[in-house]
C-alpha cells in the first residue's frame, strides 16, 4: 500500500512540475513574484509557425585573407618609401601572397631586416633574380590565414548581430554554423528586402581621390593610368525609380576608411528637407581627415561604399573636428539603414546568401490553425475509440493521453525547444502512438483473463509482459528520432524533438501511470471485475 | 468490444508465397517509379532552387501567373496549384538560386501585382536553397537514413539474439562498404539501397535471423513508401525524408511485437513446428498489431486531410509507411524468419535445449 502511495506521489509531482512549465505559455501575463520563482519561458514557435525569415550566409573568408594581403602590400610600399628602399613593384598575388620586385641594384639585406622586424605574419620565400633585380614572394603564414578566416566569421557574426539589434527585431537568433556559415533567424519580419540589404551589405566605406589629370574615357578604353582604378556610381532616384550610372576614375589608394568612425546618424537637410548621414570620426580618423582635406584642397574626394561611388564632392577647405556628411538622394529608410551599417562597422568579408526561407505571418497562422484542427479531430477519434473498445480501461488510457500531451508541451518549454510545423505533426502522430502502449497492455490483460486468471493477476502479468515489448518496440522509433535530431535542421529537429518527448511520455504514463490506477482500483477499492 | 476474435487463425505463413508475389510486384513498380522519375524526384531542398508560394485573392490559372512572371524572366518556372482549390494558392518553382535571386519575395510580388493589381497577390512563402546547401542537405539525409538503419539493425540483433559481436562486425563492414560506394560517386537512393542490401547480406552471413527479418521488412517498407512518392508525382524534401525515417523506426514496432511473441512461444517450447509456431504468434498478436497501427493511422489521416498543404506530403508518406509496415510485419518479416529457420535453423529439432541459450531475461 505504501508503495502505491509513493507512485501516486511521483506522478502527481511530475504532472505538477509539467504544469508549472506550461503555465507561462497558457496564461497571458504572470505576476512578477511568480516569474521570479517559477519558470517563465513560453514555448518558442518556429519561423514556419510565427512567420519570419531564415537566412544561411556564407562568409567569403578568402576575401578577408585577400584584403589583408592587399593591406600588407600597401604597408610594405609605405615602409619601403620611408626606409628609402627602391622597388619596382609590390603586388598581391593570389589569395595570400605578395610579390615584391626590387629596383635594380637595391641590396637585399635592409629589405630582409625590414620584413623580419615589421611583418612577422609573413613568410619570406626564396629569392630569384632577373638580371640585378631581386624578386621575392611573401606568403601569409598558414596559422595566420586560419586566424584571419576565423576572425572574419566571428566579426561578421558580431557585426550582423549589431545591425539586427539596431534594426529592432524581437528575439533574433544568430549563430555560426560549420566553418564559415552564419545562421540568421528573424521572427516576424515583414520587409524582407530591407533586412537582406541590411545584413548582406559589406558596408566598406572608403575615401579616395578622383584622378582629374587623366581622362575617364581613355581609361575605360583601356589606357588605365598606373595607380588608378575605374569605379561606378549607381543612383536610384527615390521619386521616379530611375537608375543613373556615372563612371569615375579614382586613385586606387584608400586615404581613409569607415574603420575610424565613432558615429553615423541621420539628419535632415533643413533647406531641401532631405535626409543625409552625418559621420563622426575618432581622434585618429579626425587627424587623418584633416590632413587629407588640407593637402588636397580643390580636388574631389570620392566617398565609396562597397565599391559604389556615393558622391565625389570638391574639397573646399581643410576640415577639422572629424565630422563629415554623406549626401545623396536617400529615402528616410535608406538613410537610416546606411547609418546603422556604418555605425556597426564593415563586415570583414562579404557574405553570400546561400539559403533563404521566408514564411509570411498569415501562412504561419494558417498552419497553426490547421495543425490544431487535425490534432483535435485525430485526438478525438483516438479517445472515442479507446473508450468504446476498452470501456473504463479506455478512459484510463485517455487520461494518460492527456497527461502525455501536457508532458510533451512542458518538455518543449523546459528545454527551450522550438515548436515547428513538423513538430506539431509530431505531436499529432504521437497521440496515435501513445495509446499503442496501452493497447499492448490491455490486449495482454485480456489474453491473461481468457486464460482464467484473476483480474489482479491478469493486470500484473499484462503490465509485466507488455512492458518489455513496449520498450523494445519504442527503442527503434527513438533511434530514428535521435538520428533525425542529429542530422536534421530547424523544422525537422522540431519534429524529432516532439516525437522523442511523445514516446518517452507515453512510456511513462502507460507503463507507470495507468498501472497505478489499476492497482488502486484492484487493491484499494477491491474491484472484482475489470471493465476492459 | 472485440474486432478480431481471440481464436482467429489465419494461415499467414502458409500463404506467404502470395505475399511474396504481391511484395515483389510492389517493389518492382516502386523501383521503376524511382528510376523513371530520376532527378525530378528531388525537391529544392536537395538540388537547390527556389520555391515561391503565392496566394491570390481571386481564382486564377497557371497561364495567367506565367504571364505575370514574364517581366522578371521567370515565365519558364514550374507553376502548380498548392493545397485545396478554394485557397487559390500556387507554387512557383525555378532552378535559380543564389544571391541575385535571393530576394524573389518582392520581385515576384511586384511583377504579379502588375497583372493582378495591388492586394490581389500575397507572397506566403519563399524558400531559396543554394546548390551547395542542397548538396549538404542531401548528404545529411543520406547519413541519417544510413545511421538509423544501422543502429536499428544493431539493436535488433543485439536484443533478439543476445549477440553483440556480430553487430559490431556489421557496423565496420557497413561503414566500409558505404564509404567505398560514396567515393565511387553513387546516387543517394542507390546508396541507401546498397547500405540496406549490405546489411541484409551481413545479417544472413552472421546468422542474425531476427535482424534479417526486421531488416528485410524495413527495406521492403522504405522502398514501397519511396515508390509511392515517386508514382504519385510527389517530391522528396526534408519532411518526406523525416517521415521515411520515422517509418523505419515505427514500422518495426509491429514486427517487434510479433517477434517478441515468437520468442516467448519458443521459450515455452511446446510446439515442434517452427512455421506453425510463427503463424500462431502472428495470429495471437494480430489484434494488437492492427489496433496500434489503426490508432496511429487515424491521427495521420486527420493530418493528411486537415493539416494543410505544407504538411501534406509528410502525412502522405507516413500514411503509406504505416500501412505497408503493418502488412510487412505479418507477411514479410515473420515469413523471412521461417525461411531462414527451415533452411538453417535448429529450433524445431531441439526446442528444450535451445531454451537455456535463449533465456535472455527472466
Amino acid at each position: 500500500m505504501k508503495d502505491l502511495r509513493w507512485r501516486i506521489l511521483v506522478v502527481v509531482a511530475v504532472v505538477a512540475v509539467a504544469l508549472l512549465y506550461l503555465l507561462p505559455t497558457l496564461s497571458k501575463e504572470l505576476p512578477r513574484w511568480w516569474t521570479n520563482v517559477f519558470p517563465s519561458e513560453k514555448i518558442h514557435l518556429g519561423l514556419d509557425l510565427q512567420g519570419g525569415m531564415h537566412l544561411l550566409l556564407e562568409v567569403q573568408t578568402d576575401k578577408a585573407v585577400e584584403n589583408t594581403a592587399e593591406r600588407l602590400a600597401q604597408e610594405i610600399k609605405d615602409d619601403f618609401r620611408e626606409a628609402q628602399i627602391r622597388f619596382r613593384q609590390v603586388e598581391r598575388q593570389g589569395e595570400d601572397q605578395i610579390l615584391v620586385t626590387l629596383a635594380s641594384g637595391q641590396p637585399w639585406e635592409p629589405v630582409n631586416n625590414l620584413f623580419k622586424e615589421k611583418f612577422p605574419t609573413l613568410d619570406v620565400g626564396t629569392r630569384s633574380s632577373a638580371g640585378d633585380q631581386i624578386q621575392v614572394v611573401l606568403q601569409l603564414k598558414p596559422a595566420q590565414v586560419q586566424h584571419l578566416k576565423k576572425l572574419a566569421v566571428d566579426q561578421g557574426l558580431e557585426t550582423i548581430r549589431n545591425r539586427i539589434d539596431q534594426f529592432g527585431v524581437t528575439e533574433p537568433d544568430i549563430m555560426t554554423q560549420g566553418e564559415n556559415r552564419l545562421l540568421v533567424q528573424l521572427p516576424g519580419i515583414a520587409d524582407t528586402q530591407r533586412a537582406i540589404d541590411l545584413i548582406g551589405k559589406t558596408a566598406l566605406l572608403e575615401f579616395k581621390l578622383v584622378d582629374e589629370q587623366h581622362s575617364v574615357d581613355e581609361a575605360v578604353a583601356g589606357k588605365l593610368p598606373p595607380g588608378d582604378k575605374i569605379y561606378h556610381g549607381t543612383k536610384v532616384d527615390p521619386a521616379t525609380g530611375k537608375v543613373s550610372r556615372t563612371t569615375y576614375l579614382l586613385k586606387d589608394r584608400t586615404l581613409l576608411t569607415g574603420e575610424y568612425l565613432t558615429n553615423a546618424e541621420v539628419r535632415i537637410d533643413s533647406q531641401y528637407n532631405r535626409p543625409y548621414v552625418a559621420l563622426s570620426f575618432n581622434d585618429t580618423g579626425a587627424r587623418m581627415f584633416e590632413r587629407l582635406t588640407g593637402e588636397h584642397v580643390g580636388e574631389r574626394l570620392a566617398i565609396v561604399l562597397d565599391d559604389n561611388v556615393h558622391s565625389a564632392p570638391v574639397i573646399k577647405d581643410r576640415i577639422g573636428g572629424g565630422n563629415a556628411v554623406i549626401e545623396g538622394q536617400f529615402t528616410m529608410d535608406e538613410a537610416k539603414d546606411l547609418a546603422v551599417v556604418l555605425r556597426s562597422g564593415a563586415l570583414p568579408a562579404p557574405v553570400k546568401i546561400i539559403e533563404q526561407r521566408t514564411v509570411g505571418p498569415s501562412l504561419g497562422r494558417d498552419s497553426i490553425r490547421k495543425g490544431l484542427i487535425s490534432m483535435a479531430v485525430g485526438g478525438l477519434a483516438v479517445v472515442l475509440f479507446m473508450m468504446v473498445y476498452y470501456k473504463a480501461s479506455g478512459v484510463i488510457a485517455d487520461l494518460a493521453l492527456i497527461i502525455d500531451i501536457v508532458l510533451i508541451m512542458a518538455g518543449l518549454a523546459a528545454l527551450r525547444a522550438t515548436l515547428t510545423l513538423p513538430g506539431v505533426a509530431g505531436i499529432i502522430l504521437t497521440i496515435g502512438m501513445a495509446v499503442d502502449a496501452n493497447v499492448l497492455i490491455f490486449e495482454r490483460i485480456r489474453e491473461e483473463l481468457r486464460l482464467g486468471k484473476t483480474p489482479r493477476a491478469a493486470v500484473d502479468t499484462g503490465f509485466d509482459r507488455a512492458s518489455i515489448t513496449i520498450l523494445d518496440a519504442n527503442v527503434t522509433t527513438i533511434i530514428a528520432a535521435v538520428v533525425l535530431w542529429q542530422f536534421g535542421s530547424g523544422p525537422i529537429r522540431g519534429f524529432a524533438t516532439t516525437l522523442m518527448f511523445g514516446i518517452l511520455a507515453s512510456m511513462f504514463t502507460a507503463i507507470f501511470g495507468t498501472k497505478i490506477v489499476f492497482d488502486y482500483l484492484l487493491q484499494k477499492r477491491r474491484v472484482k471485475t475489470l471493465s476492459i | 468490444m472485440e474486432l478480431i476474435r481471440p481464436d482467429i487463425n489465419i494461415d499467414f505463413v502458409g500463404k506467404r508465397k502470395y505475399a511474396y508475389l504481391l511484395s515483389l510486384t510492389l517493389i518492382i513498380l516502386s523501383l521503376i517509379g524511382l528510376v523513371w522519375r530520376g532527378d525530378s524526384l528531388y525537391g529544392i531542398d536537395f538540388v537547390g532552387g527556389t520555391v515561391v508560394q503565392v496566394s491570390f485573392a481571386q481564382p486564377t490559372d497557371a497561364g495567367k501567373i506565367r504571364e505575370g512572371l514574364t517581366e522578371i524572366g521567370l515565365e519558364r518556372s514550374a507553376i502548380q496549384r498548392f493545397g485545396a482549390e478554394g485557397e487559390n494558392n500556387y507554387l512557383i518553382r525555378t532552378d535559380l538560386s543564389g544571391p541575385e535571386h535571393g530576394n524573389l519575395h518582392d520581385r515576384v510580388r511586384e511583377s504579379l501585382e502588375r497583372v493582378y493589381g495591388k492586394g490581389g497577390v500575397t507572397v506566403e512563402r519563399v524558400e531559396m536553397v543554394g546548390p551547395k546547401v542542397g548538396q549538404d542537405l542531401r548528404q545529411n539525409a543520406l547519413l541519417a537514413v544510413f545511421y538509423a538503419t544501422l543502429f536499428i539493425a544493431v539493436y535488433i540483433s543485439g536484443r533478439f539474439e543476445l549477440k553483440w559481436l556480430p553487430p559490431a562486425i556489421m557496423i565496420g563492414a557497413l561503414i566500409l562498404g558505404v564509404y567505398t560506394l560514396r567515393v565511387l560517386g553513387m546516387h543517394i537512393p542507390m546508396l541507401i539501397l546498397s547500405a540496406l542490401l549490405i546489411t541484409t547480406a551481413l545479417c544472413w552471413v552472421l546468422k542474425l535471423k531476427y535482424a534479417l527479418g526486421a531488416v528485410v521488412a524495413t527495406i521492403h517498407d522504405v522502398i514501397i513508401t519511396a515508390g509511392a512518392i515517386a508514382l504519385t508525382g510527389k517530391e522528396f524534401d526534408l519532411t518526406v525524408v523525416a517521415a521515411i525515417l520515422t517509418i523505419t523506426g515505427y514500422s518495426l514496432n509491429d514486427t517487434i511485437i510479433v517477434f517478441d511473441r515468437i520468442r516467448e512461444n519458443v521459450r515455452k517450447g511446446r510446439r515442434r513446428d517452427f512455421a506453425e509456431l510463427v503463424n500462431s504468434s502472428i495470429n495471437q498478436t494480430l489484434s494488437r498489431t492492427l489496433l496500434t497501427s489503426g490508432t496511429t493511422l487515424a491521427t495521420v489521416l486527420a493530418l493528411f486531410f486537415l493539416g494543410g498543404a505544407v504538411i501534406h506530403n509528410f502525412a502522405y508518406t507516413l500514411m503509406v509507411g504505416i500501412l505497408v509496415g503493418t502488412y510487412s510485419s505479418a507477411l514479410v518479416a515473420s515469413p523471412v524468419l521461417v525461411e531462414w529457420e527451415t533452411r538453417f535453423g535448429k529450433i524445431q529439432v531441439m526446442p528444450a535445449k535451445k531454451q537455456g541459450n535463449r533465456q535472455g531475461r527472466k
